[in-house]
């Protein structure tokens, strides 16, 4: 256990420091920032040229080159996060797509593709689940049939956030119907511009739309526009699964909130009494600290075997679960805190922190069930963690 | 920065987890249970043979000069393998206590007994925590009389060090006027006593007593955290094993989601934990300004988590966990106890509250 950094990352620790000061002012605001201004493009390409966006991905694809560090990443998570600036585009075509092509795009590919991905100017959304294919995703049935030189595409898709700003999408389809469904599957590029794709925004209960639904008919994709062979979409999608990602959300962004909820607390009178003279209140508060100070510090456990390139198991399995969660009681504390007031919303008078608590309540648990939802990290934790065995498969009838 | 074990720490828990593996076998551990104390003594033994005790102990007084989060990964392994040690009271909070409030001749005199193996030093702080039922020592001259309730580490102890107010001292538990009542509690896998002291002669520590007692109660905490967190570790492991091995409906019950959530929940839940109590531990020698917040963070979270992997893995165990015959109980109640000794969770987060001005 050493919580201190060598000299080489305090050196380290200082130009990031530097070059926030200078360059702060360039910085678009933390909030609602358009992924097509300017601000936040002029952002990008400052970022990149320094070497604190695309730190690690190839000079040739415009990239930084850096050697890929940990500890560095986790450095400029911190300090930006400490200025409150905004940290590189964190997209899903730069954290998803471009580690894909990376590993498996022919270099045609990687050259069309991920310099202008990684710049902002290329937006990317993801085609993966469809509304019979969410935790089951290998069930997918979006069909791709080839006709002379093009897949012909038609089918659904949903939960696709940016799709009404995406320039571009990679997209998992069917292109052999009659293969087990794991080996059925293609991975595709296309533009959002071709014929026959709609998309219509998907209100969710926060009010707000957040994703769409993208249909597609008769969506005609040169066959050349294929990442990997035919039939080997799942596994093109997994690929990059084990991969970091470029760029780290604010280690201590549940600390943050924590603290925020703790000024709450002492700011908001009952009867002329602080809520945090409330016992009550203020038990849960500590409760809640404890857990959020336990996840954090499994955050350094993760960050130190990563700079060891060693598996954090379970520590690591268990991330998304008990983050969700734990964010998501945050916000209902906060809420209880503010009782009646708590339920004001959107453009209400006497509205606190812009509805911030009750969108982070709603969208969090949107999180929770997002990405793999609690019942299958789960499923994650026991099968691949604890090696407990699975669920028999069901006889087709 | 490194955030992890050493590989010598790692080899120290290793070390006692192996030794303890087969010393403090449940079939052992049932017999101390069941009154034979000589578990006790055969582990008091073979840990002084591998230096446990001497951990806390400076160098200059003949100890290993290690610190806190190497004392905790100890207890860990205790609490793992429910071991009826008095490690927590007498070689971590005693050893702590002496450090912390002893002069140089007291320091020489009782380390140098602990480091010899001559004294065992069971500690009473409950009523520096709170007390109940008007217990409490009161000191006059150097002799001392009250109550000390909840006693730990009377399992072989041969001294006591206790909390009289803003005074520490220590009394030899064969003294005249000592009047020991032995507690029956759910863990039987350690023992607590009641002492009633009627002018008891005692040794009084002639330093900070004040400081030193909530050092020795930070200290301590962290220590029940890790003893939570090693039993804890261990019923997961039960619960995982037991599910892959008991067959219902044709099928290993570890094959249905109901069950391997009940896991999965344990281990989110716990697995954090172990994170916290590593940083706790650490923080008591080298984050002074977090020690006291973070002990209390972990004993309290631990706790709540204790007790809920105690429930859930007694319920993967089906009727077997509820019976004698497994002996998970003894895990159950260890984690049961952790959680009332030195303070329960609700009195922890307050003083952890007033600690960072909220209360």
């Amino acid at each position: 256990m050493n919580l201190n950094f060598t000299a080489e990352y305090e050196d380290f620790r200082a130009d990031v420091r530097a070059f926030l000061d200078k360059h702060k002012a360039d910085a678009p605001s933390m909030a609602n920032v358009g992924l097509r201004s300017e601000k936040r493009l002029k952002w990008q390409r400052i970022l990149l040229e320094h070497g604190y966006a695309a730190r690690t991905l190839p000079k040739q694809y415009g990239g930084f080159g850096a050697e890929p560090d940990s500890l560095k990443q986790r450095i400029i998570a911190e300090e930006f996060a400490r200025a409150k600036v905004p940290g590189g585009i964190a997209g899903q075509g730069i954290n998803m797509l471009v580690p894909t092509l990376l590993e498996l795009g022919t270099e045609e590919q990687k050259e069309k593709y991920i310099a202008k991905t990684l710049s902002g100017e290329m937006i990317w959304c993801q085609g993966y689940s469809e509304p019979g294919a969410g935790s089951d995703l290998a069930s997918l049935r979006t069909a791709a049939v080839v006709d002379g030189d093009d897949f012909v595409i038609n089918g659904q898709k949903i939960w696709t956030s940016t799709a009404n700003q995406a320039d571009m999408i990679f997209c998992l389809v069917r292109t052999e119907p009659d293969a087990p469904k794991h080996q059925g599957i293609s991975y595709l590029l296309f533009s959002m511009d071709t014929p026959g794709i709609e998309v219509r925004p998907l209100m969710t209960m926060t009010g707000r739309a957040e994703f769409n639904e993208v249909f597609f008919t008769d969506v005609r994709v040169p066959t050349s526009q294929i990442v990997g062979q035919r039939g080997e979409g799942w596994m093109v999608a997994n690929a990059t699964l084990t991969h970091e990602r470029g760029m780290l959300g604010d280690p201590d962004a549940a600390l943050s909130r924590l603290k925020s909820i703790a000024e709450i607390m002492q700011n908001e009178h009952v009867d002329g009494k602080s809520l945090m003279d409330n016992p009550v209140y203020r038990d849960r508060l500590v409760a809640l600290e404890a857990e959020v100070y336990a996840m954090k510090f499994n955050g350094m456990r993760l960050t130190t075997a990563s700079v060891e390139k060693k598996s954090a198991g379970l520590a690591g399995m268990i991330v998304k679960l008990q983050g969700c969660e734990l964010n998501h009681r945050l916000a209902e504390l906060a809420i209880d805190v503010m009782g009646e007031y708590g339920i004001l919303f959107e453009d209400s008078p006497f509205l606190r922190d812009h509805g911030l608590w009750q969108t982070h309540y709603m969208f969090d648990l949107g999180l929770i069930i997002g990405g793999g939802s609690a019942q299958i990290q789960k499923n994650i934790i026991s099968e691949r963690g604890l090696g407990m065995p699975r669920e028999p498969k069901v006889a087709k009838a | 920065m490194y955030f992890g074990l050493s590989q010598d720490q790692t080899m120290l828990q290793d070390s006692v987890q192996r030794y303890l593996e087969s010393a403090s076998e449940l079939a052992h551990v049932r017999g101390f249970a069941e009154g034979d104390n000589s578990l006790a003594e055969s582990l008091q033994n073979g840990l002084m043979e591998l230096g446990v005790p001497l951990v806390l102990v400076p160098e200059e007084f003949g100890g290993l000069g290690l610190g806190v989060l190497e004392a905790a990964l100890i207890q860990q392994a205790m609490g793992r393998f429910v071991s009826p040690t008095s490690f927590t009271s007498a070689y971590a909070m005693a050893v702590i206590g002496l450090r912390e409030a002893g002069d140089d001749d007291q320091k020489n005199d009782w380390l140098g007994r602990i480091a010899g193996g001559s004294a065992i030093i069971g500690v009473g702080l409950t009523e520096a925590i709170g007390a109940r039922e008007g217990a409490g020592l009161k000191l006059s001259g150097d002799k001392v009389s009250g109550r000390a309730s909840f006693v730990m580490g009377a399992e072989l102890a041969s001294h006591f060090m206790l909390t009289a107010g803003k005074e520490l001292l220590i009394i030899a538990r064969d003294s005249a006027g000592v009047s020991e009542t032995a507690l029956t509690t759910i863990d039987k896998t350690r023992h607590v006593i009641m002492l009633d002291l009627q002018d008891v002669p005692c040794t009084v520590l002639a330093g900070d007593a004040v400081a030193a007692q909530a050092r020795m109660i930070d200290i301590g905490r962290v220590l029940l955290a890790a003893d939570s967190l090693g039993a804890a570790d261990m019923m997961i492991e039960k619960s995982v094993a037991y599910s892959k091995d008991r067959e219902q409906f044709n099928r290993p019950i570890g094959s249905f989601q109901a069950v391997k959530h009940m896991c999965a929940d344990m281990v989110a839940k716990l697995e954090p934990c172990r994170s916290l109590v590593w940083y706790a531990a650490y923080a008591q020698d080298h984050v002074s300004d977090e020690a006291a917040l973070m002990s209390r963070l972990a004993k309290s979270h631990l706790a709540e988590v204790g007790k809920y992997v105690a429930r859930t893995s007694t319920e993967v165990h089906g009727g077997m966990g509820f019976t004698d015959l497994l002996g998970l109980h003894y895990w159950f109640k260890r984690i049961g106890a952790n959680r009332q000794l030195l303070g329960g969770p609700e009195t922890v987060r307050e003083e952890a509250a007033k600690l960072q001005g909220w209360s």
